[in-house]
């Protein structure tokens, strides 16, 4: 997994509430068996016309937006399935936080095991970002995971988000969790002695 | 101190607890699929490790596989691919296959629980959010990515924080004609799509008791929709019942055993629970969901509601335009051109028994294409010894192989853009059953009676004769 400290980028706005990840990357698109290449299928249905054309609507074909890192999306965003391959797709898109006022917990999870940071604000710090990207879709936030705030231009104070300390030690050092599961092995064995409610 | 069913199983399987709230938390069962477990396999030969328990996990083929013909080569060269590798992988690493044409392959949460492999007590997980499914038979159950089915390879543990337990209890008696997939739909559209998230549900109340386990799984199945990392239910007589003489149950003097562990597992009078909502089963009716989510739902012969709050209305706009929908509509009269039975939520024999129970002697409207996908190559055995396959093709229904099917609609299994279908399954998201189809998700006799009218009505006038044929 790639470290993650700090990154100031533009802001890609989906102001859409629920995003499944059948959205993200809808199910057709899950027949590979690496974890490469699903960025260009990132949002599919939302983003390519039947024709394989771009939607010229959709945020993702804004010229205005185009290299922005930041997603910033409305409340719930990831529900539905357990596909990895969504927050893979992001990351391959070449998002590397995605912000809203909560997430799914499986994709909470999928994304900080990729590299991914999903970043949770308030309901109304969301609503001010939305604002400040519609005034200005240029606009750059800086994300510092060390001191885990969130810089916005012409605010006076940064936005303070919270995560898992152990989960920030391991983007920060781009380690994954299988690393310190391994380190448990004796702990695990012991525990294997002792499952009475195995028939 | 009282504890709740949750917490009884939760705190059994903490290895230890490390800094931060995280603990190491031993898995039991894991179930593996050909579409998330590819890349975790790679992620252990890169890393030059192997599996650590494979004896405690157990293969399928179920998400991509096609629902005719299973006893020929997988037409699509990416799908035979994907389903080789898990072929090839569980040979390599010495885990328990059964693949297509075994005689126990299926979906991968029906197969489960009709193998006996699902049990009380246990921690279960597969890289599948409906894997809280399991959850019926007091297991806690729940789905994961990727990742975290490579380290369930590597160390049989994952790390992880501890929901909030939430208790929702529905008492009563459910009116004829409602079923548990109203009993949920029906939950699920009071606390929305996101309401139940950082929550374990425990569902309880005497509705719950007197569900089947089959009633059971589909109630624990759609936990997710809410947002719930998984629900369960305490074991009881029906359980113990359901599970006795399973391939994998506990067979002997190891059964009583087991049913006096299985029989300590349910919440302490006064258990503390973070949440606690409380419905009563008379007052559900047939459900359907007219959105782009499972939250968007409501009783059939309702109108469709404005939505709750102002800040919601772009997306909730923005679902009904998809759907072809206004608020205030009603649906009645609506006309459906296809109707697909199965999925996780309703493939079993139950939900095939009350399909037949309905259309036998009655034949599917002209124009809707009725499709009827049992959850296993067991369902599938059961239902043609019961002469189902018979009444079902007679109404015009075409019975398929087992597999997720139209559910995903990964593999050719889809509804066409733009057309209507009524569905057991589980998600009503935008193109979920195909680029641009549009789902409205509904119990199995509301499917089946959709069928047969071509259109929605309003089931509580169709009950009666479906109460006398069954």
């Amino acid at each position: 997994m790639e470290k993650f400290t700090t990154l100031r980028s533009g802001v890609v706005p989906l102001p859409i509430e629920n995003v499944d990840t059948d959205q993200i990357i809808p199910a057709r698109f899950l027949k590979a068996t690496t974890r490469e290449g699903f960025g260009r299928n990132l949002f599919a249905d939302w983003r390519y016309a039947a024709d394989g054309q771009p939607k010229p609507d959709f945020v993702l074909n804004d010229a205005r937006y185009q290299g922005h890192q930041i997603l910033l999306a409305g409340q719930n965003f990831g529900c539905g399935s357990s596909r990895e391959h969504a927050a893979w797709a992001l990351y391959d898109a070449g998002f590397r936080v995605v912000i809203s006022s909560y997430f799914a917990d499986i994709f909470r999870g999928n994304a900080l095991n990729t590299g991914l940071l999903p970043l949770q604000v308030t309901p109304a710090e969301l609503q001010e970002l939305f604002a400040l990207v519609e005034q200005d879709a240029q606009v750059e936030l800086t994300v510092d995971l060390p001191s885990q705030t969130l810089k916005v231009p012409g605010r006076s104070e940064p936005i303070r988000f919270e995560l898992d300390a152990y989960k920030k030690e391991c983007l920060i050092n781009g380690y994954d969790d299988i690393d310190f599961l391994l380190s448990q092995e004796e702990a695990i064995t012991a525990f294997e002695q002792h499952r009475t409610w195995i028939f | 101190m009282p504890h709740t069913l949750f917490d009884k199983i939760w705190d059994a399987h903490v290895v230890r607890a490390v800094a931060g709230g995280l603990s190491v938390f031993y898995i039991d069962r894991h179930l593996i699929h050909e579409v998330t477990s590819p890349q975790a396999f790679d992620e252990l030969t890169a890393r030059g490790l192997t599996l650590r328990r494979p004896e405690q996990i157990l293969a399928t083929a179920d998400h991509n596989v096609p629902t005719r013909h299973q006893d020929q080569p997988i037409q699509d060269p990416l799908s035979r691919s994907q389903v080789d590798k898990l072929t090839e992988n569980c040979a390599r690493h010495g885990v328990e296959l059964y693949g297509l044409g075994h005689p126990y392959q299926g979906i991968v949460h029906v197969i489960g629980p009709e193998l006996g492999v699902t049990q009380p007590g246990l921690t279960i997980v597969c890289g599948d959010s409906h894997t809280s499914t399991h959850g019926a038979f007091g297991a806690i159950a729940f789905g994961i990515g990727t990742s975290q089915v490579a380290q369930v390879m590597a160390s049989q543990c994952l790390l992880l924080d501890k929901p909030k337990r939430m208790r929702i209890t529905v008492d009563g008696e459910l009116q004829p004609g409602v079923s548990a997939k109203d009993i949920i739909l029906h939950i699920i559209a009071r606390l929305g799509t996101g309401g139940a998230t950082g929550y374990f549900v425990e569902y309880a109340g005497s509705a719950i008791r007197s569900l089947s386990m089959e009633g059971r799984m589909t109630v624990c199945n759609m936990s997710i929709e809410m947002g719930a990392r998984g629900g369960l239910i305490a074991p009881d007589a029906t359980t113990f019942e359901y599970l006795h003489g399973r391939p994998f149950a506990p067979q002997g003097e190891a059964w009583d055993r087991a049913v006096a562990h299985w029989q300590t597992l349910f919440s302490d009078e006064d258990a503390p629970f973070d949440a606690e909502h409380r419905f009563e089963a008379l007052a559900i009716r047939p459900m359907i969901t007219f959105g782009t989510n499972p939250g968007m739902g409501m009783p059939l012969a309702a109108s469709i509601p404005a939505p709750a709050a102002a800040a919601e209305a772009p997306s909730f706009e923005k679902s009904l335009r998809y759907m072809g929908f206004e608020a205030g509509e009603s649906l009645l009269g609506k006309e459906i051109s296809h109707v697909f039975i199965g999925s996780c939520t309703n493939s079993r024999i139950e939900d095939l028994r009350t399909v037949a129970a309905y259309v036998r002697g009655k034949r599917k409207a002209p124009h809707v294409e009725a499709i009827i996908v049992p959850g296993s190559k067991q369902v599938e055995q059961q239902a043609i010894a019961e002469g189902l396959d018979q009444v079902l093709a007679a109404a015009g229904f075409e019975l398929r192989e087992p597999g997720c099917s139209a559910c995903l609609a990964m593999n050719e299994d889809k509804i066409p853009a733009g057309a209507y279908c009524v569905s057991t399954s589980n998600r009503n998201f935008e193109g979920r059953q195909g680029p641009g189809a549009r789902t409205l998700l509904a119990s199995p006799l509301v499917a089946a009676i959709t069928a047969v009218e071509g259109r929605l009505v309003d089931v509580a006038e169709y009950v009666d004769t479906y109460q006398l044929s069954s």
